[in-house]
């Protein structure tokens, strides 16, 4: 039962190459990392509605790599990856990213944390080596997001073959 | 690759932040070309060329008032790029809400006796 509505994503545009996502949560900001970077926890939450995320690997360390992969409900898999650069633990973690259905554009996502009276902000800023790759990224999301029928879908689904 | 015109439609016309900086303007209100020129600090053609892109794109309307030509924002072509990020703020939604429920688990479990506690509807939350 979903009973928390302790805020809403909020999606921006700050520059060309950037996109910023926000969301307060109602939990300590220790909590939220836990949620974040544990694998058994990434399965519940990373593919929202739209599928089932098959796997999760976390090597939570500066030089470590992550990759999630989930089964859309389209029935193809979509997969990031990448490796982490700075991590303080409970804050903040910098890390490259990389969607493996466009495996020459990689970004750089900053992930922050800040608690105040118990209650967190969280952003995640990915930051995009051109407008055109933050464009695609933002397209993904959509694709990932798989209205079934698209036609947009099925073109990429057909390049992840 | 070459780029799409910056006339094709409001998506490439919005790529130039000057451009983005004069809707910004008009977004208080009608101005004329006058005062943009002063509040961007540009000469006056380079004004005029951006003005001219929006309005080739819809994103400016303008009419003449005596000797003053006065730009106002029309919002309407910004639709689809508001639709655009919208929909994926709608994945980040879905994941952070399901993020969301997993923490409300992990909250009942460290505040520990959990299943004794009322659940609080996550009003102010009164501390006891």
């Amino acid at each position: 039962m979903a009973m928390t509505s302790s805020g809403t994503a909020v999606v921006t545009l700050p520059t060309d190459t950037q996109i910023l996502i926000t969301r307060e949560f109602d939990a300590p900001r220790h909590l939220v990392y836990r949620v974040w970077t544990t694998p058994e926890l990434i399965k519940r939450w990373w593919a929202g509605e739209r599928g089932e995320v098959t796997s999760a690997e976390v090597d939570l360390q500066v030089g470590g790599k992550w990759r999630y992969v989930m089964v859309a409900n389209g029935g193809f898999e979509v997969a990031f990856h990448g490796e982490y650069i700075e991590i303080v633990p409970n804050e903040r973690i910098v890390a490259t990213e990389v969607f493996e259905g466009a495996p020459d554009s990689p970004a750089v996502s900053t992930f922050t944390l800040a608690e105040t009276a118990g209650r967190t902000t969280m952003t995640l800023l990915v930051e995009h080596q051109n407008q055109a790759d933050r464009d695609a990224h933002i397209n993904s999301g959509m694709e990932a997001g798989m209205q079934e029928g698209m036609d947009k879908l099925e073109q990429l689904a057909r390049s992840l073959l | 690759m070459a780029r799409a015109a910056t006339t094709a439609d409001a998506f490439n016309a919005l790529a130039e932040p000057r451009r983005r900086q004069i809707l910004d303007l008009l977004a208080t209100g009608e101005l004329p070309v006058n005062d943009l020129v002063v509040l961007l600090g540009l000469a006056q053609p380079q004004v005029s060329k951006h003005l001219r892109v929006l309005r080739q794109v819809g994103l400016v309307d303008v009419r003449d008032e005596g000797r003053q030509r006065m730009y106002r924002l029309n919002g309407h072509p910004l639709k689809p790029i508001h639709d655009w990020v919208k929909q994926y703020e709608q994945l980040w939604s879905e994941r952070l809400d399901r993020l969301d429920d997993v923490l409300a688990e992990l909250k009942d479990a460290e505040t520990g006796d959990a299943d004794v506690n009322d659940k609080e509807d996550g009003a102010d939350g009164n501390d006891e």
